[in-house]
């Protein structure tokens, strides 16, 4: 479904991304993983259209989206929903209007039908009656499920998670992380996570992947993870501040 | 122990690329000015934001303007040309409000008040990534925020500087008719005869022009910030600095350009 093939990124002289090879295929929920700053958001946005890569190529069902601009490329992002790490709701705008965004511009519904998915989207995540609040009125948590909502809102078949689980406590993290797995159950979404939460992927993924050093160090399921023999990953998932990691 | 200090090309080259990414930002407003979907919420939104909220400061300053040039047309005259000669303080008054001192008071509120805060708003949305969700929700953020804005600013400077002209005028004459006595007939009677209307038009081409420097400015300062909290407020002191010199240095040139008389 989706395929990245040696993508390169540079921000000033400081190269992020080093030949980056994945492939997140149809009803799958791949966790990518690593430090912080190690260009996991960078990942994402390339993956969405937001960033250009300096070298690479990105394939969404066989079309290059890195060769693609402005309308053309919102035919394949239309396909995306994607939760920001804030959330990035619109703070000028309602819960509502937050939800109904991109209905409003990715499909020709008409207002009482845009008004009815935006209550149907809110309630599957658990929302009801909030529709007319403002986002600074919210919780962590509920500007989270609101940020999904909308995300679902236009039924995309790709989902992508920037830190679902970041600056939320634990329980509420344990709640989003069974809402992305309804999610990818009702919805058959393909899903894209990136977290350095190992509880989290843990839970939520079919395969995981490592990012260090720009690139995927290390791929497969949950288990294999577990039980890699690699010793920046076994660093890394245990959270040891001693070991091959140096950078942090 | 101090900051290395960089060579003048750097500063150079630095100017060229701003000057640039201005251009580029102007040339993709104007491509996307009329492309759909119209956003006519924010649109209104921006006309009020511009317009109707610039109301009080702009009466204040065009106000003040105006009695100021009226104290100092009214010395001139009486010293120099003469007593009675006064009356001719109107059109100048007229002429020099309505094509260069209205047109810049305006310019500069503008920048101070809906610059600024175009910059902040938007490079607050820049730092916490609302601008990424817009794309990825469809909405190209040049249609959705530049537009808007710089079409607003367009239509509404030209606006308020009529309506600064109506005020500044107005109080030149409450200060030469009213506190110093000229007469009020004769006062009028020159400035009808010596204003054309094409002194009013070429100051409200002016304006058009200012509000476009001031929607972009303010926009690319605020696509361009990074660094959190200290990057919005570097974005508006910076959108001010640079909109108020740019309006000074353009009205320059345009007062050259534009023809006195037609």
């Amino acid at each position: 479904m989706i395929r990245v093939v040696d993508l390169h990124k540079s921000f000033g002289g400081n190269e992020v991304l080093r030949g980056v090879n994945l492939q997140l295929k149809r009803g799958e929920t791949l966790v990518i993983i690593g430090q912080s700053g190690c260009g996991k958001s960078v990942l994402l946005k390339h993956v969405i259209g937001l960033l250009k890569p300096d070298r690479g190529k990105i394939y969404v069902d066989g079309v290059d989206i890195t060769a693609l601009d402005g309308d053309e490329l919102h035919k394949i992002t239309r396909r995306f929903g994607m939760l920001f790490q804030g959330t990035a709701l619109f703070d000028s705008l309602t819960v509502g209007q937050n939800v109904s965004f991109g209905l409003e511009r990715y499909t020709n519904y008409s207002e009482e039908r845009i008004q009815a998915l935006v209550k149907e989207n809110l309630a599957k995540v658990g929302l009801r009656g909030i529709e007319h609040l403002m986002p600074f009125e919210l919780s962590g948590g509920m500007r989270k499920r609101v940020g999904l909502a909308r995300a679902i809102a236009y039924n995309p078949d790709i989902i992508l998670y920037d830190e679902p689980s970041t600056g939320i406590d634990p329980i509420r993290a344990d709640a989003i992380n069974n809402l992305i797995i309804r999610m990818k159950n009702e919805m058959q979404a393909s899903e894209l996570i990136i977290t350095h939460d190992m509880v989290s992927a843990y839970k939520v993924a079919d395969r995981i992947g490592m990012l260090y050093g720009g690139k995927i160090i290390e791929m497969g399921t949950p288990e294999e993870i577990r039980n890699s023999k690699n010793p920046v990953v076994q660093q890394f998932i245990h959270g040891n501040a001693e070991g091959p990691i140096e950078n942090w | 122990m101090f900051p290395k200090v960089k060579p003048p090309l750097f500063y150079i080259n630095a100017f060229f690329e701003e000057v640039g990414e201005v251009g580029l930002l102007l040339f993709r407003t104007l491509k996307n000015l009329f492309k759909k979907p119209w956003e006519k919420g924010i649109f209104i939104q921006q006309l009020e934001e511009v317009g109707v909220r610039s109301l009080p400061v702009v009466s204040l300053t065009a106000a003040f303007g105006g009695l100021v040039f009226g104290l100092q047309t009214y010395i001139g005259f009486h010293r120099y040309i003469g007593p009675g000669s006064e009356t001719y303080g109107g059109p100048i008054i007229s002429l020099g409000l309505s094509k260069e001192l209205i047109p810049i008071l305006v310019g500069l509120m503008v920048a101070g008040r809906v610059g600024s805060s175009m910059a902040a708003e938007i490079g607050t949305m820049r730092i916490t990534e609302q601008i990424d969700a817009l794309f990825s929700l469809g909405a190209d953020p040049i249609r959705y925020l530049v537009v808007p804005r710089t079409l607003a600013c367009f239509i509404m400077l030209p606006f308020l500087t009529v309506y600064g002209d109506i005020i500044g005028m107005a109080a030149g004459f409450f200060y030469n008719v009213y506190l110093m006595g000229v007469n009020r007939v004769i006062y009028i009677r020159n400035t009808l005869m010596y204003i054309e209307m094409w002194d009013l038009f070429s100051g409200l081409i002016k304006a058009s022009i200012f509000g476009v420097i001031i929607a972009i400015i303010g926009c690319w300062q605020g696509l361009k910030t990074e660094g959190g909290a200290e990057g919005v407020g570097r974005a508006t002191t910076r959108t001010v600095v640079i909109a108020s010199i740019l309006i000074l240095i353009v009205n320059f040139f345009l007062s050259q350009a534009l023809p006195a008389d037609i």
